[in-house]
């Protein structure tokens, strides 16, 4: 077993350092491209089953049964059909971020009071325009919740893509396991892990952000 | 020759100034009730009348109303303003060109007052000129400052701001017809009463058609140039003019719907000079006095509270022109009440 020394770590970061950028590159495209599919899929699923009631439960019961395959075993039955790489990733990471996203984006349709709703059709808007004036600007702040959730999941989950060749920092820590006991086993699998919690939190103040400058001002709090 | 829908929406929506409303044989059942929520239930609204719908909850007053702008679509009957029928119009593009304001206001919190009150507008594809110039106008007429107001949010707002708004909101395209659902249900009942001032200045110069629905019988009466008093199925038990109403309810319901004091109730709406006001020496004096344009119960309020026999009735100067007493307050409403105790009739004079 390998000490830990601190200095060998800086002096891998120094020497490493263009493949960790890389690294974190990769990982956060691959969670940015899996969350805009994932946003496309289920804000329009939920726009279009939030106000019948059984493709509404059916889709969410769905979502929730792909979100308790465990991530590997999911990897694992994507390869036989679409190989190593970037594709089997997106799909898997697209299929965890559906059900917060589809969930929040029904929960926040249908949350809209039926005050707000009743006058809207009263005043002459059609469904359509209900929905796109009214029902998802007053959702909007809900929906992003769900995208929040689903980032986190996602960054956590990508790290385990490197088991089916995918990219980002997974890599470095699936490297570090699979070489233990040699020098910079620990700092493979540290670098990894610590670089996969920063972009986590770094993320998560992204989207408080995100959800503070695109919602209304009469809705916040 | 036929009109086209479209062209039949557009005159209605030129005929700003009230138009006139008529509900024939109209009926709403739903499928798993046995008993129809409006039966067979015809009225005419003349234009800029304003029609109180009263009754107690789920007679089928809001039902009846709804039916008008097809947020509910009736099961039978027909509905037509100013003689075009609204069944065969597109719901949507009537909707716009008819005033909706409901108890729970319904404000979009996304939007400022003035984008609340532009969605109309804005769906009939006004100029953004016209639009503003009209936003303006609004919040002016319903006493909000433009300029303090027109860019805040609806949270920021007091409940009774909020029902303004609602009210400029439903104006905003000067629709002929307004439908109204308890508006001012919600508001307490200091802010209610001055809603209801303004509401009836603002109608006295817009002179829209309105179908106002309430379940408190003194708004009916503040409010109504005619009141609908309406039982289950939104059966019309009595429909006339509130003085005739209190004056003469046509059946034990109605009756007992008024309540207690229609006599109190009838007070307000008759003004001081409508008694036969005595000489301004029979007042005893006394620094209470009435204005010539308060109501008999003004009157009699100041009556009772100073415990005098007459006080000086003045005129807008504040120059005596009479006395009011008790008795020439009575002799009004004995005046209009065909059954007052001088010429009753045996069987009714042993009622209580």
């Amino acid at each position: 077993m390998t000490q830990f020394d601190f200095g060998r770590l800086l002096h891998f970061w120094e020497t490493r350092g263009p493949d960790i950028v890389g690294l974190v590159v990769e990982h956060i495209s691959v969670v940015a491209v899996s969350l805009l599919i994932a946003m496309i899929i289920g804000v329009g699923v939920g726009m279009l089953v939030w106000d019948r009631p059984l493709p509404r439960s059916t889709v969410i019961a769905a979502a929730g049964v792909a979100l308790t395959i465990p991530s590997l075993a999911m990897l694992a039955l994507l390869i036989p059909t679409f190989g190593l790489g970037w594709t089997p990733t997106i799909i898997a990471l697209v299929m965890y971020s559906l059900l917060p996203i589809v969930r929040n984006t029904v929960v926040g349709l249908r949350e809209v009071a039926p005050a707000v709703m009743e006058s809207a059709t009263g005043m002459g808007m059609n469904k359509f325009t209900v929905l796109f004036r009214v029902q998802l600007p007053i959702a909007w702040p809900i929906i992003l919740t769900g995208v929040r959730v689903a980032a986190q999941l996602t960054i956590g989950v990508a790290a385990i893509a490197a088991y089916v060749a995918g990219p980002g920092l997974g890599t470095f820590i699936f490297r570090g396991l699979s070489s233990l006991g040699s020098v910079n086993a620990l700092n493979f699998a540290l670098t990894g892990t610590l670089g996969v919690v920063l972009l986590a939190l770094i993320v998560d103040a992204l989207f408080v952000a995100i959800t503070r400058y695109s919602t209304s001002k009469g809705l916040r709090a | 020759m036929p009109k086209t829908p479209a062209t039949a929406i557009l005159q209605i929506a030129r005929n700003t100034s009230g138009a006139r409303i008529v509900l024939d044989q109209v009926t709403k059942s739903y499928a798993n009730q046995p008993v129809a929520a409006v039966e067979n239930f015809s009225i005419a609204a003349e234009p800029g009348e304003l029609i109180m719908f009263v009754g107690p909850s789920g007679c089928g007053k809001t039902t009846t109303m709804k039916m008008i702008n097809r947020i509910i679509e009736p099961t039978s009957g027909s509905i037509s303003i100013d003689g075009r029928d609204v069944l065969s119009l597109d719901p949507h593009e009537l909707r716009r060109h008819i005033g909706y304001v409901i108890q729970q206001i319904g404000l979009f919190p996304h939007m400022t007052i003035a984008e609340n009150i532009a969605v109309v507008p804005k769906l009939l594809g006004w100029t953004k000129e016209k639009t503003a110039d009209r936003i303006d106008e609004l919040l002016t007429t319903v006493e909000l400052d433009p300029r303090e107001f027109a860019h805040r949010y609806p949270k920021q707002l007091s409940g009774g701001q909020q029902q303004r708004v609602g009210v400029a909101r439903a104006l905003a395209a000067d629709p002929p017809v307004m439908l109204m659902d308890e508006p001012f249900g919600a508001t307490d009942p200091i802010t209610r009463e001055k809603l209801q001032a303004e509401f009836l200045r603002l109608q006295e110069t817009l002179g829209k058609t309105i179908i106002f629905v309430t379940h408190d019988f003194d708004e009916a009466v503040r409010l109504g140039d005619r009141i609908a008093v309406l039982s289950g199925r939104s059966q019309i038990e009595q429909f006339d003019t509130p003085a005739n109403i209190l004056a003469a309810p046509a059946n034990d319901y109605v009756a007992s719907f008024i309540g207690h004091g229609a006599a109190i109730k009838r007070l307000t709406l008759i003004p001081v000079t409508e008694a036969r006001l005595g000489p301004a020496s029979e007042s005893s004096g006394g620094p209470v006095t009435v204005r010539a344009t308060d109501s008999l119960r003004d009157a009699l309020d100041s009556l009772v509270l100073t415990g005098l026999g007459a006080l000086t009735v003045l005129d807008f100067d504040g120059v005596a022109i009479g006395s009011i007493s008790m008795e020439r307050i009575s002799a009004v409403l004995g005046a209009q009440v065909p059954s007052a105790p001088t010429g009753l009739p045996p069987a009714a004079a042993d009622r209580p």
